[in-house]
């Protein structure tokens, strides 16, 4: 298995309809990702990064060219397996942290661990020791709505991380947050980066793919590896 | 393959949990939905127990009184209207029979004194008759073969007429006058406290008088209804036989002349007749459990709609479509198991009631216990499927954006 590729997409196209016309939302995308990589995916809205972000999380499939995540060729995989996947190998961090309201923190982080059939004793002690991994060991009771926006998100990559995916994949993820406490949950991702977790940051936000000790852009669809950009985009 | 078991049941555990976390949520909606197929739960388990109560409350009075009888109604033929006291003699000398009650109705007014009824019911019996209920008789006597022989203007008469005529007067060797002719009462006699619902086939009549004199009254020579009592361990489709065998003889072989009838084919037709009756009244309950599976369907539709962020949440955190679709059956499904269930439990409360109230025995049924319950599982399965597949087929894409 040491010569198991993890990550690589070569020549993904994705071409969806909309209202009548055709979308060509992502143009011969390829990109590869070493295990305990930090990647910035950079993009204005617009510019086909969610689309990519669906297809890295296998959301969704390509519709031309392929991508291998863990040794599987995920283009040709059907919704039952696509989920399986994810379940395994995807840790989605979104940008309001989608927590179900009536669940406790400590049954939020369970959620993956349920749908990989794990006993619940174990998936207590699993819940338990992410959330006290992300600085939340005397909250794991409360439900959403009695915790902050910062601690919501806090629960939720310690939900993302719980099965242990092979990547962390955040969409904006201090977008609804203010500075100082995005500071502190980007902080807490490069703390995960060093732990040689992989993780993949989707932003407009220049200032938050700075973090990151790789940047991609993409525009039109297009991706293009580089540094630093020097000019600013609009949101 | 045991650790599909294992998540398999894991899955189970999370799914009525959740199923039940969602059902409490919305309290009065789920109370709402679930009324539906409470109520016609509850219908079915209600008509099923009452009708089944009062049937067997009635086959049982009536094997308890039909034992050994057969009733004949004549309807004659152009020649011969009906059986002359000779015809019944013949029957009553028949070697299965012991015996011959014929029952000739009259429908006259009554009077005593100036007091007049009418709606009273007099009957002409024979001795007979009031051999086979020696204990009848509370005062005076019984009526006799000479009053049969004699056709005497004589009558023995029910509690019921001594409280409506002679209050606070010995009644007997008064005179009461039926269709306006004179019967001297020699006789009291209590009516069969068999009752119940029975009573309605077989109510004793008020007013008893010799048949023969109740024939020359009706100005007829002819008896047209009568009961064959057999002989003690008589065979009851024998007896019939050779019953009919002498009824074409004195018919002359014409046909449809006369019906013999036992108590056990009463009985049987009874049964038929409830047992038609349960299954009309459980179809009409049954249109009742589709209403109400149509409302757990439009629930489980609203739903749905309402959950779709929290189905593509679960789908993006790795829930197969499998998954999805057996937490919203789930839900239907106990939705309506606990209405069936409510059902159930007032059903049979209040078919108890009413078997209280009809004075009619209660009888657990558990068929219909099985069938109420049976019945909003498949509901719950039935009418939930369609919503839950919807959700399971939602692309999590479109219902994470749903936010």
């Amino acid at each position: 298995m040491a010569d198991e590729i993890f990550f690589r997409m070569t020549n993904i196209d994705k071409i969806y309809p909309l209202e009548g016309e055709n979308v060509h939302a992502l143009k011969r995308v390829s990109l590869s990702l070493d295990e305990g990589e930090y990647l910035s995916v950079l993009g204005p809205s617009g510019s086909g990064k969610t689309t990519l972000m669906n297809i890295i999380g296998c959301l969704d499939t390509p519709t031309s060219g392929t991508y291998i995540l863990r040794g599987r060729e995920v283009e040709d995989l059907d919704e039952q397996e696509l989920a399986q996947l994810r379940n395994r190998e995807i840790g989605f961090i979104f940008q309001n942290s989608q927590l179900l309201p009536r669940l406790t923190a400590r049954k939020n982080v369970e959620m993956p661990l349920i749908y990989a059939g794990i006993r619940p004793r174990e998936r207590r002690a699993r819940a338990e020791a992410m959330l006290e991994r992300v600085g939340l060991k005397d909250r794991m009771d409360h439900l959403p709505n009695q915790l902050s926006g910062g601690q919501q998100q806090r629960v939720a990559i310690a939900r993302a991380m719980v099965s242990n995916p092979s990547i962390l994949l955040a969409d904006e993820p201090t977008g609804a947050l203010d500075q100082k406490t995005g500071a502190q949950i980007m902080d807490l991702f490069r703390e995960l980066n060093e732990e040689k977790r992989t993780v993949i940051m989707i932003t407009h936000d220049l200032k938050i793919a700075a973090h990151a000790r790789r940047v991609v852009h993409i525009i039109d669809g297009e991706i293009s590896e580089g540094g630093m950009p020097h000019a600013e985009w609009p949101a | 393959m045991l650790s599909g078991l294992r998540r398999g049941w894991v899955m189970f555990r999370e799914n009525v949990a959740m199923a039940l976390d969602n059902i409490l949520k919305n309290k009065v909606r789920s109370f709402l939905t679930l009324l539906g197929i409470m109520i016609g739960v509850m219908a079915v388990i209600t008509l099923i127990s009452t009708v089944s109560g009062v049937s067997g409350t009635i086959s049982s009075s009536f094997s308890g009184m039909g034992v050994g009888t057969l009733t004949v109604s004549v309807s004659g033929s152009d020649l011969k209207t009906g059986m002359t006291p000779e015809d019944l003699s013949d029957i009553a000398a028949l070697d299965s029979v012991d015996g011959v009650v014929p029952s000739v109705s009259l429908n006259g007014r009554v009077s005593y004194g100036s007091d007049v009824q009418s709606g009273i019911t007099v009957s002409g019996r024979n001795a007979y008759y009031f051999s086979l209920n020696e204990d009848m008789i509370l005062h005076g006597r019984a009526l006799n073969f000479i009053d049969d022989d004699n056709s005497s203007y004589v009558c023995v008469i029910s509690q019921n007429m001594v409280d409506e005529f002679f209050l606070g007067v010995n009644p007997i060797g008064e005179t009461l006058y039926v269709s306006g002719l004179p019967f001297l009462v020699v006789g009291r006699y209590e009516e069969d406290s068999g009752g119940g619902v029975a009573s309605i086939f077989s109510s004793s009549p008020d007013v008893l008088i010799p048949y023969t004199t109740a024939m020359k009254v009706n100005n007829s020579d002819e008896v047209t209804s009568f009961t064959v009592y057999l002989k003690e361990g008589a065979d009851s489709s024998a007896a019939q036989e050779e019953i009919e065998n002498e009824m074409d003889i004195l018919f002359d072989f014409e046909e449809d002349c006369y019906t013999v009838s036992s108590m056990e084919t009463i009985e049987e037709t009874m049964n038929t007749m409830t047992s038609m009756m349960s299954s009309l009244l459980a179809g009409i309950a049954s249109i009742a459990l589709l209403v109400g599976g149509i409302g757990i369907m439009n629930m489980m539709l609203t739903t749905v709609t309402e959950r779709t962020a929290e189905i593509g949440l679960k789908k993006a955190l790795g829930a197969v479509p499998g998954q999805i679709q057996m937490q919203f059956l789930m839900e239907s499904f106990l939705l309506s198991m606990i209405g069936g269930l409510l059902g159930v439990i007032f059903g049979l409360g209040l078919s108890y009631g009413l078997c209280k109230v009809l004075g009619t025995s209660f009888v657990f049924n558990s068929g219909a216990v099985l069938l109420g319950v049976g019945f909003s599982a498949a509901v719950g399965i039935v009418f939930g499927w369609a919503p839950a597949r919807k959700a399971s087929r939602l692309n999590p894409i479109d219902a994470l954006r749903a936010v």
